[in-house]
């Protein structure tokens, strides 16, 4: 497709504006976080490593940061194992009520956080004797399925059958079929399913409000909670800092194995 | 070829759903032959090789290999191997660990595995191209690395399913040939599926013609071709030239549905001779169709019905389009002429 020059400048321009409005303000967060100034003002009357430091001695964000970490990786485990499962079921074999069953593990990625979190909280608090961490992990596994899910299905569709059949005629076994054909195939998919898995259970909030146990504080829920204390507020800025950096690898990551993947089982 | 049956069908039967896909198929394939499944999208024969191969379970009926039965083992169970329609290469792996595929998962020392694979690209003529990786290769060479990978396993059977179908008609010509000459130097038993009668004529030891899940006949390539044992094979293989009840009565004096083959057919003036021991019926020329090697003509005849006459465009004149609309007579030697329905 050819665009004209007037055309090409709009669009540029238009890209460019969007761009700004999501990237600007990280920005000014990450050069808050250097700021000598206690309170966000702008511009920076100083440059300072104070608060970088001051973050990473303080106890609330380590172990705030600490509770994340766990529960994201406990989730999202336990989202791989089930995620996958369900992809092979429904991919692979039909039975009654496979496009129910389909519909309704891709469904709580679309319905309010609220919801779901007052729905849990009050299952978790009638029935089954109150908040914990684990309460915590079993909501934020709700919606980190979806993605495993979604990302195991896709490959299970576009590989289709024939390679498993030639390695079972070949003479491999199904258990050496999954290691040696099935798996390898998959591999990049499930990096790609996990990594965001835990990308959304490391930044959620609202389910986590409802679930997580009392004392229970994930980083998201520190930063909220400590947002507008004016002592730890250049502390906040650091720490959204913090997570920018750390989320920018994971994504890199699951781009580039997809990428991978694109060029190597492009043809079958 | 010896004596021997490499493969036993009785009965097979193989049904989805309300439909039946192979309706008791009876089939001895012997050692060494190379068969060909010849028929229709849908006739079965794609569902018959599946089952032989494993992948599909025979609702009825019984599957032997080498005398063995072999109905209820899985695909990892059977001496055979199968060269897929879409090759089926795994994409994570290079052209040299796709064919050593099966020595290793039957535990082959490394060194062995590595020098048959070698054999089996060199007997397909892809040595070097070990390293590639599957993506890299053309439609042909992928497809003969699928048939190396099957082939290094010595498999006692091999199934060919529609092998040369992705491939430009060029090419595929070449393949025939040479898929022919390697069956032929290994001596394994060949079972190749196709929709293409030229191909199964071209190839086959014998041709198995289906038909709504039956076999309808079982025979050579020239007995398929020359003797059609049913209507649906004399217009399956080769194109279709029957004379019908009434028409039938009136040229040949005999009963039945009858076929002639095209190029068995003369065609000459209405007032040229007619030889000793030939039948003529007179028509008129429909359509002149150049063909390149050769002519065809479609004559409705006075009788009813039309027939298709072949002729090579030897030497001289050939462009015989002012022929159309002329009366002429269709004369064939009554040798060729065969009954193929009732």
């Amino acid at each position: 497709m050819t665009l004209s020059r007037t055309a090409k400048i709009l669009l540029s321009l238009v890209a460019l504006l969007a761009g700004a409005f999501i990237y600007v303000p990280l920005g000014v967060i990450l050069i808050n976080s250097f700021s000598a100034d206690r309170s966000l003002t702008w511009p920076p009357s100083g440059f300072t490593t104070e608060w970088w430091g001051k973050a990473i001695d303080n106890e609330g964000v380590r172990s705030a940061l600490w509770t994340s970490v766990w529960v994201g990786l406990v989730a999202t485990a336990m989202a791989l194992v089930l995620g996958t499962l369900l992809a092979f079921a429904l991919g692979r074999y039909r039975f009654f009520g496979r496009e129910t069953v389909s519909l309704l593990v891709v469904l709580p990625i679309s319905l309010p956080g609220i919801v779901t979190g007052i729905a849990l909280n009050n299952v978790f608090t009638s029935f089954l004797g109150g908040l914990t961490i684990w309460t915590l992990i079993i909501g934020h596994v709700t919606f980190c399925i979806v993605v495993v899910y979604n990302n195991a299905i896709a490959r299970i569709r576009r590989m289709g059958s024939s390679l498993e059949e030639a390695s079972a005629d070949l003479g491999a076994s199904s258990v050496r079929t999954f290691a040696l054909v099935t798996f390898p195939m998959m591999r990049s998919a499930i990096i790609a399913g996990a990594i965001l898995a835990f990308g959304l259970s490391f930044d959620e909030i609202i389910v986590t409000t409802f679930t997580a146990g009392p004392g229970i504080t994930t980083l998201p829920i520190w930063i909220y909670q400590n947002l507008f204390r004016p002592n730890n507020a250049p502390i906040v800025n650091v720490v959204a800092a913090m997570l920018v950096i750390i989320s920018i690898i994971p994504i890199y990551v699951a781009q580039r194995v997809s990428s991978d993947d694109e060029r190597g089982a492009g043809v079958m | 070829m010896t004596d021997s049956v490499a493969i036993r069908l009785r009965g097979l039967t193989r049904r989805f759903g309300d439909v039946v896909a192979v309706d008791g198929v009876d089939l001895d394939v012997m050692d060494g032959e190379f068969l060909t499944l010849l028929g229709p999208s849908g006739s079965g024969k794609t569902t018959v090789l599946r089952m032989i191969a494993g992948f599909e379970r025979p609702d009825a009926g019984l599957i032997e290999l080498g005398g063995a039965d072999v109905t209820r083992v899985p695909p990892y169970g059977r001496d055979v191997n199968t060269v897929f329609q879409d090759y089926a290469l795994f994409p994570h792996m290079t052209v040299q660990e796709n064919v050593e595929y099966g020595l290793r998962v039957k535990k082959v020392a490394k060194a062995e595995r590595r020098e048959r694979a070698q054999a089996a690209l060199e007997s397909v003529r892809l040595d070097g191209y070990g390293d590639r990786a599957p993506s890299q290769l053309s439609g042909g060479q992928r497809q003969r690395v699928a048939l190396a990978r099957a082939l290094v396993n010595r498999p006692k059977v091999l199934l060919l399913d529609e092998p040369l179908g992705a491939l430009d008609l060029k090419l595929r010509e070449e393949m025939q040939v040479e898929l022919k000459e390697i069956q032929r130097g290994v001596g394994i038993t060949f079972v190749f599926v196709t929709h293409d009668q030229d191909e199964a004529l071209t190839m086959s030891d014998r041709i198995a013609v289906f038909n709504a899940g039956r076999i309808e006949q079982l025979g050579s390539p020239t007995e398929v071709y020359e003797h059609p044992a049913t209507p649906f094979v004399a217009g399956f293989v080769g194109t279709s030239n029957l004379l019908e009840q009434a028409a039938a009565q009136a040229v040949l004096g005999k009963p039945g549905t009858w076929s002639v083959r095209p190029e068995k057919i003369r065609v000459i003036g209405t007032d040229e001779p007619v030889r000793e021991g030939e039948h003529a019926v007179r028509g008129t020329v429909r359509e002149v169709i150049y063909v390149g090697m050769s002519t065809r003509f479609v004559v409705d005849l006075e009788v009813g019905g039309s027939l298709m006459a072949v002729q090579q465009n030897a030497e001289g004149s050939t462009d015989l389009g002012h022929m159309r609309g002329q009366p002429v007579l269709l004369v064939w030697n009554t040798r060729h002429e065969y009954k193929v329905a009732d």
